[in-house]
């Protein structure tokens, strides 16, 4: 009996010792690169929504789920992360339909130009928060570059080891918990940095989207059409990455095809008032807040009024809900402007820019 | 198929899992299949060159074997009615009919590995030649695949074959398990080269499972991993810097890279060495040790005689032995007797064989000018150090340092020093460029070179330099208690949670502290290349 205690007290401390050694080393995403922590956000969200968003930065810098919730009562979330690849939107919509069955998911095309894994930190970004899943397994298997091995996604100390030497305050302070760095996947930037000197499209040498990526745009339509999901394609509005005509029409036709809505914000930033000289903080790349709550402006009337979106302000667990988030929002707000003021910059002299 | 990657770990596993659960008396033939998949995963190619060694060997051995029991068995029943000259005559046609088929296979393979190994670097030769005389024409090199490990276990069988043919013991009857004792997977990529008197005794054994052989095995895989991943392959890029840059990095830094060598050469050859041997133990198969601690030398000679053992004695076995004892070599040491006195001319046929053994040994390193040299430089300082032996007795007959701590740590200096020197052939593979380097260690050097900044512009920051430094303290530490025994079973014999500290430490460490995954190109074993 002694011996037996002693065993499983010996297996408890080295499984402790692992578990925290990883919960120590893994990356917290809690300020300069803060991407990584979108994903995992989702699931602290408790409420059923009715649209969600999937796709890349061209989704999560652009849509405000806030401003769609106080002015339509569209209850949403932008399941985005950066550089997300369509199989990873793929996975991300197949374990959404699982978990809530939204009525409309919106997926974000750009990501059609990508027909390879690209780089593993981006994949870690989007991999590492999501639950362990049938979903998270097929995006690992989707995602991986050479360099890659699944087991490091199933014992994350093995990726992270090396951070030993880069652990700061912030590896202690959320060695359990994180702050919430998103406002229902909304990543918020209030500066400005006016859009100029965009370059045209370099011309390429193939502009036909890969088979790979239309073998995925194929399983998110089937994976929709079979959970009687609404699928909407959308083309955010920025102007850099370059969005090439001969990809427009790849997508019109896919869309004509499938039978499915396609909004192309690129040819509605007139009808939207985008000022690319207001509304943006990085010249053109993604929207600031300003041009983000201009986009939710019109892409909420178009969600209430075309796809018939209830506008669900009203039901108490929701307004309950949002008045956290906005209060948040509200906040963020006013830190970022005064940041500004005070520094020039939205980050504060204490953030890991 | 890197001893470091996830697919030898989990190759690994299911060889183990696999193992304890077939019968013992199938357990000899599941290792057979598994070294050949291990050979055919590195490259289906190489299966036929280790099968063309395995079988010629074996048919080979076996000949011989049953030609040496025919005779004997023939001998006994003739001897009588035999005169003395007759059963001279008997023996001696028997000797030379057993000498053709020995000599058969042997060239054979030799000549496989010469022909692999050594064909670019004759012709790279001959085309030196042919350009030192003037003339435009070269010969082209071809592209020969080098079966990987082929050095090791042409050796392996070779030391087999002579064994045989000097009747150490009978040939083994079933070829697979000969098949296996020459491609035993874990020692198939870096030795060590076993002698069949030694593996044979556990390789064919049915091993039930063993909680304390498993664990010892285990803790010796981890050990072999701590240095090489820890120390070996961090050091590396500090080593790989300093190689790649001679223009920068010469003076003090081109003794701080041979020294970083030895450091990197010793945790990585002898790490890897650990987990053969780890590897082997955990199915309770015994793999002879290659190492004694080498840096703790005191000379050369000694320090040969514990550095990579198994090749130290297979080169003195089955090279220095014989040639010494040839008929040629007999001859000549009459005829340097003779000539230049009794004291000269004994020395000419051992240093004659020492300096073929030696540069046997460079060449079998590798198949260029550089691993020569290194190979001679052993031989000339072997030979320096022996003629001295005069001058120091002398010496310690006349100042009494002899056996005192600061005499004998002078001592271990002076042979890692000497070492460090030599090795730097094997770094910068360029004999001229060595030179230089060695040169411009006492040339260039100043003390303007001892900045930090320097050092970590060879790639490595100070908290790198940190963990390879407490790693080198915990291999002298681990050296140091290891003279007295076992480490391993010292552990065993402490209280628990004393054992579990030590191992779950080190195991902690190797994985926090190891230099492995994205970020760390995977390092080969330096010794796979032989």
């Amino acid at each position: 009996m002694k011996k037996l205690l002693a065993i499983i007290l010996t297996i408890f401390i080295a499984v402790a010792g692992l578990a925290f050694a990883t919960k120590l080393l893994e990356p917290k995403y809690m300020s300069g690169v803060l991407e990584g922590a979108m994903i995992e956000e989702y699931y602290d969200d408790p409420t059923d929504h009715n649209v969600v968003f999937i796709g890349d930065c061209e989704l999560y810098e652009n849509v405000s789920p806030v401003y769609l919730w106080e002015n339509f009562g569209i209850n949403s979330y932008i399941r985005g992360s950066a550089q997300q690849l369509i199989w990873q939107s793929y996975y991300l919509a197949e374990e959404t339909i699982k978990k809530e069955h939204p009525d409309i998911i919106v997926f974000n095309v750009l990501s059609m130009k990508y027909n390879e894994p690209q780089k593993e930190a981006y994949n870690r970004m989007t991999i590492d928060g999501m639950k362990w899943s049938s979903s998270k397994i097929g995006s690992i298997n989707a995602s991986m570059t050479e360099e890659e091995h699944f087991i490091d996604y199933v014992f994350p100390l093995l990726r992270y080891h090396r951070r030993w030497s880069d652990l700061d305050s912030d590896d202690l302070t959320y060695l359990g918990h994180r702050d919430k760095i998103t406002f229902n996947g909304y990543y918020m930037r209030v500066d400005v940095k006016p859009a100029e000197n965009i370059p045209e499209g370099k011309p390429l040498a193939d502009y036909q989207f890969g088979s790979n990526a239309y073998t995925y745009l194929d399983k998110l339509t089937k994976l929709c059409k079979d959970n009687d999901v609404q699928l909407i394609l959308v083309k955010a509005p920025t102007l850099y990455p370059y969005w090439y005509s001969q990809w427009e029409e790849q997508i019109v036709d896919y869309a004509a095809a499938n039978d499915l809505p396609y909004i192309n914000f690129l040819d509605l930033q007139d009808e939207m008032g985008i000022d690319w000289n207001e509304d943006t903080y990085d010249g053109g790349l993604h929207l600031n807040l300003a041009g983000a709550e201009k986009m939710s402006q019109y892409f909420g009337k178009v969600l209430s009024e075309e796809f018939k979106v209830p506008d669900r302000r009203g039901e108490a667990e929701l307004d309950s809900y949002w008045k956290l988030v906005s209060d948040r929002y509200n906040a963020e707000i006013e830190r970022q402007n005064t940041n500004l003021k005070l520094y020039g910059t939205v980050h504060g002299p204490e953030e890991n820019q | 198929m890197l001893f470091t990657s996830y697919e030898f770990l989990g190759f690994l596993l299911v060889v183990f899992i696999m193992y304890y659960l077939l019968p013992g008396r199938a357990q000899w033939s599941f290792l057979l299949i598994a070294s050949y998949a291990f050979y055919f995963m590195a490259d289906p190619r190489y299966l036929i060159f280790i099968a063309i060694t395995t079988v010629s060997t074996y048919l080979a051995a076996k000949a011989i074997s049953d030609k040496k029991q025919s005779f004997d068995i023939w001998f006994k029943e003739h001897k009588k009615e035999m005169e003395k000259e007759e059963r001279k005559a008997a023996k001696a046609k028997e000797h030379a009919n057993e000498k053709k088929i020995f000599l058969c296979c042997l060239l054979f393979n030799l000549g496989i590995l010469a022909v692999t190994k050594y064909t670019n670097f004759t012709i790279s030769n001959i085309n030196s030649i042919i350009g030192a005389f003037g003339n435009q024409g070269t010969l082209s090199f071809v592209d020969l695949i080098i079966p990987m490990g082929i050095s090791f276990y042409t050796f392996q069988s070779m030391g087999y074959l002579i064994d045989v043919y000097n009747g150490k013991f009978e040939a083994q009857k079933n070829p697979f398990k000969f098949a296996l004792f020459v491609s035993f997977f874990p020692q198939l990529v870096q030795g060590p080269i076993s002698r069949y008197a030694d593996l044979s005794q556990t390789l064919f054994e049915e091993h039930r499972f063993d909680w304390k052989t498993v664990s010892f095995g285990l803790e010796r895989i981890m050990w072999g991993f701590f240095k090489k991943l820890v120390i070996a392959d961090r050091i590396l890029v500090a080593v790989q810097a300093i190689i790649a840059s001679p223009d920068t990095y010469n003076g003090f830094y081109a003794f701080a890279g041979a020294m970083f060598y030895a450091l990197e050469l010793y945790a990585d050859f002898t790490g890897g060495i650990d987990i053969t041997i780890g590897v082997a133990e955990t199915m309770g198969i015994k793999v002879t040790e290659n190492f004694r601690r080498p840096y703790f030398s005191k000379n050369i000679k000694e320090y040969w005689n514990r550095w990579h053992i198994t090749m130290g004695t297979w080169f003195t076995d089955y090279i220095f032995y014989p040639i010494s004892a040839s008929q040629f070599m007999m001859k000549l040491s009459k005829k340097s007797r003779a000539r230049l006195g009794n004291n000269l001319g004994k020395r000419v046929p051992v240093y004659l064989s020492s300096f073929i053994v030696w540069f046997t040994t460079g060449i079998w390193h590798g198949a260029s000018w550089n691993f020569i040299v290194w190979g001679l430089g052993n031989f000339v300082v072997i030979m320096i150090s022996q003629e001295l032996e005069p001058f120091y007795r002398w010496f310690h007959s006349k100042v009494k340092v002899d056996g005192t701590f600061g005499w004998k740590l002078f001592q271990i200096i002076r042979t890692v020093l000497i070492m460090s020197s030599l090795r730097m052939f094997d770094c910068y593979r360029d004999v001229p460029l060595t030179f230089k380097m060695f040169g411009s260690i006492f040339t260039k050097s100043s003390l303007s070179q001892l900045n930090a900044d320097a050092f970590i512009s060879m790639g490595l920051e100070s908290y790198d330099y940190a963990v390879v430094f407490i790693g080198m303290l915990v291999l002298v530490a681990v050296s140091l208690v290891q003279r007295s025994g076992s480490v391993r079973e010292k552990i065993a014999a402490k209280a628990a949670p004393v054992r579990f500290i030590a191992w779950y430490g080190l195991f902690m460490a190797t994985l926090i502290f190891g230099a492995y995954g994205i970020g760390y190109s995977a390092s080969q074993f330096i010794y796979n290349q032989f």
